[in-house]
């Protein structure tokens, strides 16, 4: 692996597998049964420019279930960013306090450029509209997690255009020869550029805006929310805000193992009435955030999963 | 008359030549030569080109232009050529050679990359996808850039 995590594509499909292999490993620890301080003395630096509750909370969750400890950036009213200070000021001084950093920021290739300014690993924890590459590796250990495979008809919902989580995820599942439905309405449709990579990557896409004729031929649907935050004006936001919702009643013809996903928060595009179904997969899928990224944090650090200490 | 007499020869100095029809003022403005320059400056446009149909020259008196100089100008003058003229004659012939990457020639197209961030110090870098026709995307945000819109972000 480089040094850094700022999209899928600075992980081998065999670094993929090698991870998704220990986040099982780190089943136990990463529910506290087991205390696994493998990390112990290193400092995870949590940079959030933007709001985050999963992304943020579960790296703070499996540093710590390893041993280690975290610092975080905390709220930018009270940090120097509100003085003015630039991202690569900021990043030059988490490079000597830390040992490895996650960045989430709003606008897009700051996890590249915050690469370039530090020695220590960055890790891409949502660039702007770009990429969410460990988001992505939670997400392929969910989908194997219920179906052993990755090779599926897997169906993206919502906002494909600014959601980078569905970007990064599209990437890897095409390498690993899944097929790919991408059903958004036009304004939020994937960028032409990421279609383009994910057929010169031999991935089968199709294109659609209607969700429910794709649910009875889906192994995975993976809802997004529209995200308002990125629009650049409301008008346009709500010509396509609840365009998509999926509730119990639609799932009558969808395959039994089906697994529905969402990075979350949600809005209104999973109704509740689905969370009691064997269908939804997404609070399963905001645990494994926790395995996921202890996985990668361990790999980062060239630390075996195995050899845990039982409490 | 020959395009080449259109202006009078130069004794010192760079002459420009193959740029795009049309495109000479956004070579002078990619080199920083303004009117503002001691240097005096000849600058013909729209001439017959053999090769091109039409084309554009440039002459700057009294400074050899560099090879570095010179690539900065792929973006909109992929085929120009610089002669270095000393004593009347030709001295040196360079042109633009293809990079992989174009550092702080110009500014990414898409406005929410972190590049456009209030006096973030690191360069801009433009990785070149394809040569001919010129495609790029920004090392950092990976976006495609739109071709049209990067000549309005130079650098």
């Amino acid at each position: 692996m480089a040094d850094d995590l700022i999209t899928m594509d600075d992980l081998t499909d065999e670094q993929i597998e090698a991870l998704l292999k220990d986040a099982e490993k780190l089943l136990p620890a990463a529910k506290g049964d087991v205390y696994l301080p493998l990390l112990e003395g290193k400092l995870l630096g949590n940079m959030f420019f933007e709001p985050s509750t999963r992304t943020r909370m579960s790296f703070e969750t499996a540093m710590k279930r390893l041993g280690g400890n975290v610092v975080n950036l905390g709220a930018l009213a009270s940090s120097s960013v509100t003085k003015g200070e630039t991202l690569f000021d900021t990043m030059k001084m988490v490079d000597g306090y830390c040992d490895v950093a996650v960045l989430r920021h709003p606008r897009q290739g700051a996890a590249q450029y915050a690469a370039d300014a530090c020695d220590i690993p960055i890790l891409n924890g949502g660039d702007g509209a770009g990429h969410h590459p460990t988001q992505t590796l939670l997400d392929l250990f969910t989908i194997k997690q219920a179906h052993g495979k990755l090779k599926l008809n897997v169906v993206m919902v919502g906002d494909l255009r600014y959601g980078r989580t569905v970007h990064s995820l599209s990437h890897a599942l095409s390498r690993f020869g899944a097929d790919l439905t991408l059903i958004a309405p036009p304004a939020l449709s994937m960028p032409e550029e990421i279609i383009e990579d994910l057929k010169s990557s031999g991935a089968n896409i199709t294109v659609s805006e209607d969700l429910l004729s794709n649910l009875p031929s889906a192994d995975v649907i993976y809802m997004t929310r529209i995200q308002k935050e990125r629009f650049p004006d409301e008008d346009e936001y709500l010509k396509v805000a609840g365009i998509y919702k999926l509730s119990r009643k639609d799932l009558k013809d969808v395959k039994e193992s089906m697994i529905i996903m969402h990075p979350l928060p949600r809005v209104d595009e999973i109704h509740p009435n689905v969370d009691n179904t064997p269908h939804a997969a997404y609070f399963d899928q905001a645990f494994n955030g926790v395995v996921a990224r202890m996985a990668l944090l361990c790999f980062l650090f060239g630390v075996d999963v195995q050899g845990g200490v039982s409490k | 008359m020959s395009e080449m007499r259109r202006v009078t020869a130069i004794c010192n100095g760079s002459v420009i030549d193959h740029i795009p029809s049309g495109a000479a003022l956004k070579v002078l403005r990619m080199l920083r030569i303004s009117g503002k320059n001691s240097n005096p400056v000849s600058l013909v446009m729209n001439v017959p080109s053999g090769k091109y149909g039409a084309k554009d020259i440039i002459k700057v008196e009294d400074r050899e232009l560099t090879q570095e100089e010179l690539d900065r100008l792929s973006i909109i003058a992929p085929h120009a050529s610089v002669a270095i003229i000393r004593n009347y004659s030709v001295a040196k012939k360079r042109t633009v050679e293809a990079q992989k990457e174009l550092v702080n020639v110009a500014k990414c197209t898409y406005s929410n990359c972190i590049t456009h961030g209030n006096r973030e110090p690191q360069s801009h870098r433009l990785t070149v996808i394809s040569v001919d026709p010129l495609q790029l995307r920004c090392h950092y945000c990976c976006r495609p850039q739109d071709m049209d819109a990067i000549i309005d972000n130079l650098l």
